[in-house]
């Protein structure tokens, strides 16, 4: 007996876990289809880049500096121990534009616009402001969901590039406080370091990661169920899925990368 | 069982009829609902909490998919319209929510504005202005122009609400339990409002509502949802005079 309402547990799971991708996709495909079709809502998509870009810079070049600085400041010893102090800025530039400045950003953006869109929609949901988009005859998908979605695909890799450039910079300040070097020479080191080829994959890993924090958010409050208490469950679970799926899409990129080159 | 008190059947600009939903196999809410609404006539639509009165004003406006039945708008049935025709019977439907549902991103003036901008892209900023002011005096809020919804009361947001849906000068309005949360005097206020518009705009209404004070005054025509179908329709005084055990309950102090 205990055996069989183990297994209709798992089958009902299995259910609700297929269901949900099946809705995720259909999500997915809306998009797609509103995105192409007119009319564009431009305003609206240039105010969501301004809230989600400029609004994220403060944050992002604190943590973008600290992440440079700090880098610096750890790997510092183990490359003095082994004669190779020159190999610093290289070293620190590559890593923050291969790895660190995309994740540790698209993780921030996910914390604060996923989850940020996640309440929004899910309490423009709760309190029919959704609906009352639709009956005045205003496709609310094309309005909240794909403004949204275009905004953070756009803004997350010019952010990933500001954090790139300011964590270069707190790079710089972790190596002046114990050594000599002036920036000029510096920025020469990291940029000799650099290869174009180590841009392009990191920028387009950071496009994946803006469509999926801004899709994860969108999808969360879009499908809030009525009450107060669905808008905090959309804004946490934007968060934690977000958060995740950077993840798996950063290993999965790493992979490609690795392939490709 | 459709007991009708009173019989009136001049061109109806609204026509439901058999309109069925449920919610899941045992949650059958509406069981072949027929209603008729005729132009500027207003209908109060009655019932016990959870007896699907907004499911089937939804219903009509496409919010709610119905399972079977038909909901003839203009002559035009609602359920096989395709999206642009839905949206374009859309514009002549006003819906006033239970929580006035104001963008709460917007000022008073850019909630007005939302729809005109999109729906009349000819009008100039100025005479969008204009049509803003207007619909703010005939809700008599034009004080609130630059304010949030978040600054105004209940009162005044549902008053706002009624503003920008008349802002799209609307053929039909559904106000869904228009004076839920207000005061009495309130209440008495956003009655007299209603009637208003139906003088002014010469619309035809559904109201649904729990305020026996707000059906009497507002409607010409009062129908009780029972098990899913209209179980019975009048005037106010017809409706409330039957002998009905069950709608007298409706009526009792």
């Amino acid at each position: 007996m205990e055996e069989v309402s183990k297994h209709t547990f798992v089958l009902q799971q299995l259910r609700e876990l297929f269901l949900a991708m099946g809705k995720a996709t259909l999500f997915n495909l809306r998009f797609f289809r509103e995105l192409f079709f007119p009319p564009t809502e431009w305003r609206e998509t240039l105010k969501q880049c301004y809230l989600m870009g400029w609004k994220s810079l403060p944050l992002v070049s604190i943590t973008g500096f600290i992440m440079g600085l700090v880098l610096t400041l750890q790997s510092r010893p183990t490359l003095v121990e082994f004669g190779a102090e020159s190999w610093l800025p290289g070293m620190v530039g590559t890593s923050l534009i291969r790895e660190i400045a995309p994740v540790v950003t698209a993780l921030i953006c996910a914390g604060k616009i996923s989850s940020g869109i996640g309440a929004e929609l899910g309490s423009m949901k709760v309190t029919e402001q959704i609906d009352a988009m639709e009956v005045s005859a205003v496709n609310p998908f094309k309005y909240l969901v794909v403004t949204r979605i275009v905004a953070t695909t756009l803004m997350v890799p010019i952010l990933v590039l500001f954090a790139d450039l300011v964590g270069i910079l707190g790079g710089f300040a972790g190596i002046s406080i114990k050594g000599d070097i002036s920036l000029i020479s510096y920025a020469t080191k990291v940029i000799e370091s650099l290869d174009f080829i180590d841009i392009i994959p990191a920028t387009i890993k950071s496009c994946f990661f803006g469509y999926f924090i801004g899709m994860i958010g969108c999808y969360q409050g879009f499908n809030a169920s009525n009450g107060t208490e669905s808008v905090g469950r959309a804004a946490n679970s934007a968060v934690v899925i977000a958060s995740l799926s950077i993840f798996i899409i950063d290993m999965l990129a790493v992979q490609i990368t690795d392939l490709i080159i | 069982m459709q007991t009708e008190l009173s019989h009136k059947d001049p061109t109806p600009i609204i026509s439901i009829q058999g309109l069925a939903k449920s919610f899941g196999p045992e949650n059958q809410v509406l069981k072949g609902l027929n209603l008729k609404v005729a132009k500027g006539e207003s209908v109060v639509l009655l019932g016990r909490s959870g007896s699907g009165k907004s499911v089937a004003i939804k219903c009509m406006v496409g919010l709610i998919a119905a399972d079977s039945g038909s909901i003839k708008v203009f002559d035009k049935d609602m359920l096989v319209m395709s999206p642009q025709q839905l949206n374009e019977t859309r514009l002549k439907i006003g819906f006033l929510f239970q929580s006035a549902a104001l963008y709460d991103s917007m000022t008073v003036a850019e909630n007005l504005g939302f729809p005109l901008r999109r729906h009349s892209p000819e009008l100039s900023e100025s005479e969008i202005d204009n049509s803003i002011k207007e619909a703010l005096e005939s809700v008599g809020l034009l004080d609130a122009i630059q304010k949030m919804p978040s600054d105004l009361s209940g009162g005044m947001r549902k008053r706002i609400a009624m503003a920008r849906t008349l802002i799209l000068k609307p053929e039909i309005m559904l106000y869904d339990e228009p004076t839920t949360g207000l005061d009495t005097i309130t209440s008495r206020e956003i009655s007299d409002l209603m009637l208003k518009i139906q003088e002014d705009h010469q619309s035809s209404s559904i109201i649904i509502t729990h305020d026996l004070a707000c059906a009497k005054r507002t409607g010409n025509k009062v129908a009780i949802l029972k098990d899913g179908v209209i179980g019975v329709e009048g005037t106010y005084e017809e409706v409330s005079k039957s002998n009905l055990p069950w709608v007298q309950d409706f009526f009792i102090d």
